[in-house]
């Protein structure tokens, strides 16, 4: 049997990933250009039963989607910038309830309104910093309608496993661009859902420890009662002080996803194993990358691609393992200068790293890559 | 045996954490009693609250419970309610929390009109702060943020639901222990969103600061100034100054959101099957 | 029939002393003492139920 094949937009590929991953709920607000996740959304999800509710702002609709999953509903919701600002406040409380849900952000220019309709990929630090305190970060950069399809069932999966959020971050040139996609089979790409309680409702705590750093999350309405709150808590869900419980709690939330940096990270290398020079970059602009990767060669230059797909947690030990070989680094970025940081950090000084910065609603096209391949070779 | 609230708190919870005086222990008995006489299943019944006094009373009550972000309980047990609408949603909170910064969820809630009950109380202050004057506190009172009295006029929590679209709104005092319940069991019968705000005391963040001698005499005002709606329609405009109208001020029946939505589902899924 | 009085139970570690239920009390059957409220006069309850209505801190319950 022939594989079913669109031509699709990237955020029309979004929304049906997520129904592939089995989202059932949507809660969120008009926002360029994320906009058509909710419209597809609104459209299919009354289709399989699920419900789709526009909120009256941003926080409400991640607020609404926290609740929903906190009834063991997958739950989803889109926006940009502007809204993403917004979402951290509930994002964060996301984080120290350790409820699983997904969101999208498709990066458009900043700070504030900025460019409504411009790409950007400036969100990415926001993305791990955004919400105060401290926190584990998921975040997932795709760089095609297919990915965005597949990363985005991912993301269910990595939220349903970790119990967490997770943003998936295309930027407004992958959200928006339209190509060919097949769409998986049912049962093709793994569906993972969240680990249910094995003690009955008596004997029952949220984050019971004795079950590891992840414990399973009972859903409100199905006979478990407890408690969920913002404020920090011990392992039956109340609020506690006790300084031992909180530091140890805060810090099992952060080592749960630490420690499964194998499970998370995910990456592209594209001619990487003789590259003396590297390229480091993600979504839209790795495939400038790959183009000005491609030329380099036909120059006889010996240039490679590491593309970034996890981005949070960042890929640090392979981007490491790079420096021990490549002779300089490139990373061109949506952005005044936020991997190029990261990067740094990972290589510490053994190799000359240089950013490739745009912010002004305008691709870093291959040529402008291609151009500092040759002056850094 | 007198009536059995413990049967509905979490063990080990009491005390509370509220101030002696302060009126959202009788808030939550009224609640407790509303839930007795509707006989909810704990297991299918969800208590969300916001930020602030008010919203620690999820905490001790042994339902699903949900205390979430400033403002934003609502907005959260609208997830909760569109997710699972078998389940009775509950919402509480206090007056800064409900019309200040969740004044936006709170409007939309009313015209959303979906099925759940929110029950504000209001006692005028920011009281876990410390005493700040909150979107209800009445002009020229005293609080820490007002210390020559409040410029801001305040907000008629009731009048703004009903203005907002809610198709039940009812007021009742932390004095009136007794009507408490009777609002309550109303108000989660009605079908759509149903508002009950209880006018509450802080003895200590707001009955010091304005010259109120003890929690008796904030018990006292609420008393005298509390009129029932029916009595109201008996009196002159000149007697009703300086008074609040309290029972069922408003109710209408509406379509409700959840069942509305179930039924464009119904549609869709019909339209479908050809 | 002999007329069975109300009995009166106050739980004295969740009362925090907020004089509600002393002052409101019809018929003067509790007062204070210390900072929790006890039952002075128990002949005189009427079971209005008042004081346990309107206690804040679940620390009074009649049975009539």
């Amino acid at each position: 049997m022939s594989k079913k094949v669109a031509f699709l937009q990237g955020n029309e590929a979004c929304a049906l990933g997520a129904l592939y991953a089995g989202c059932r709920f949507f809660a969120g607000y008009p926002i360029t250009p994320s906009t058509e996740v909710a419209e597809v959304m609104a459209k299919e999800l009354p289709k399989v039963g699920g419900a789709f509710i526009q909120m009256e702002d941003e926080i409400a609709a991640m607020a609404a989607v926290i609740g929903a999953s906190l009834t063991g509903i997958k739950s989803l919701t889109a926006t940009s910038g502007p809204g993403f600002s917004l979402k951290q406040e509930n994002l964060g409380y996301a984080c120290i309830t350790e409820v699983p849900c997904v969101i999208i952000n498709v990066m458009r220019g900043g700070p504030s309104t900025g460019m409504p309709t411009g790409p950007s990929q400036s969100d990415v630090m926001q993305a791990k910093w955004g919400t105060h305190g401290d926190h584990p970060a998921i975040c997932l950069v795709p760089a095609s309608v297919q990915e965005l399809f597949t990363e985005t069932v991912r993301a269910f999966n990595l939220a349903e496993k970790y119990r967490t959020p997770v943003t998936v971050m295309p930027d407004e040139i992958v959200g928006h661009m339209r190509e060919r996609i097949v769409f998986p089979e049912p049962g093709e790409l793994p569906v993972i859902n969240r680990t249910a309680p094995s003690v009955s409702p008596q004997s029952y705590q949220p984050y019971d420890t004795s079950f590891g750093d992840i414990p399973p999350l009972a859903a409100f309405g199905s006979g478990y009662r407890f408690h969920v709150t913002g404020l920090n808590k011990a392992q039956d869900g109340f609020p506690t002080t006790r300084a031992d419980i909180v530091q140890a709690e805060e810090e099992r939330q952060v080592r749960k996803i630490e420690n499964a940096v194998d499970d998370i990270v995910t990456y592209e290398e594209y001619l990487l194993d003789d590259a003396e020079v590297v390229v480091i970059a993600f979504g839209s602009i790795a495939r400038s990358a790959r183009y000005a990767v491609n030329a380099a060669r036909k120059n006889g230059i010996k240039a490679g691609l590491f593309r970034i797909i996890t981005y949070w947690p960042f890929p640090d030990r392979q981007i490491r393992a790079l420096a021990e070989r490549a002779k300089a680094v490139i990373v061109p970025e949506m952005n005044l200068g936020m991997t190029v940081h990261e990067v740094r950090r990972c290589v510490e000084g053994r190799v000359p790293v240089s950013g490739i910065f745009r912010v002004d609603g305008e691709p870093i096209s291959p040529n402008e890559i291609f151009a500092r391949i040759q002056e850094v070779r | 045996m007198g009536f059995d609230y413990e049967k509905y708190i979490r063990p080990g919870k009491l005390p509370h954490i509220w101030c002696p005086g302060c009126g959202h222990g009788i808030v939550m008995k009224g609640l407790i009693r509303a839930i007795d006489a509707l006989s909810l299943d704990k297991d299918k019944t969800a208590i969300v609250s916001g930020i602030g006094c008010a919203s620690r009373l999820p905490g001790y009550m042994d339902f699903c419970t949900l205390h979430t972000t400033h403002g934003r309980g609502v907005a959260f047990a609208t997830g909760i309610k569109m997710a699972r609408p078998e389940m009775n949603v509950l919402c509480v909170g206090g007056d800064g929390d409900g019309v200040a910064i969740g004044g936006n969820h709170f409007i939309h809630a009313c015209r959303r009109n979906i099925d759940m009950t929110y029950l504000i109380m209001n006692n005028n202050i920011y009281g876990m702060t410390g005493g700040q004057f909150s979107p209800t506190t009445p002009f020229g009172a005293k609080a820490s943020t007002t210390p020559y009295g409040n410029p801001d006029p305040p907000f008629d929590i009731a009048k703004l639901a009903i203005g907002a679209g809610a198709t039940f709104v009812a007021r009742g005092t932390a004095f009136h222990a007794a009507q408490i319940e009777k609002l309550l069991i109303e108000a989660i019968r009605h079908k759509g969103f149903s508002v009950v705000e209880i006018l509450d005391s802080c003895p200590t963040t707001y009955g010091r600061r304005n010259k109120f001698k003890s929690v008796v005499e904030m018990m006292n005002q609420l008393k005298e100034s509390a009129v029932p709606v029916a009595a109201a329609e008996k009196m002159s405009p000149e007697q009703l100054e300086g008074k609040v109208l309290t029972g069922v001020l408003y109710k209408e029946n509406k379509p409700e959101y959840v069942a509305e939505y179930g039924k464009l589902v119904t549609r869709v899924q019909e339209s479908m099957a050809g | 029939m002999e007329k069975k009085q109300p009995e009166i139970k106050i739980i004295e570690k969740y009362c925090k002393g907020c004089h509600i239920c002393v002052e409101f009390c019809p018929t003067q059957v509790l007062e204070m003492r210390g900072f929790t409220a006890v039952v002075k006069n128990p002949d005189a309850c009427i079971a209005c139920m008042q004081c346990e209505l309107r206690c804040p801190d679940f620390a009074i319950s009649v049975t009539k």
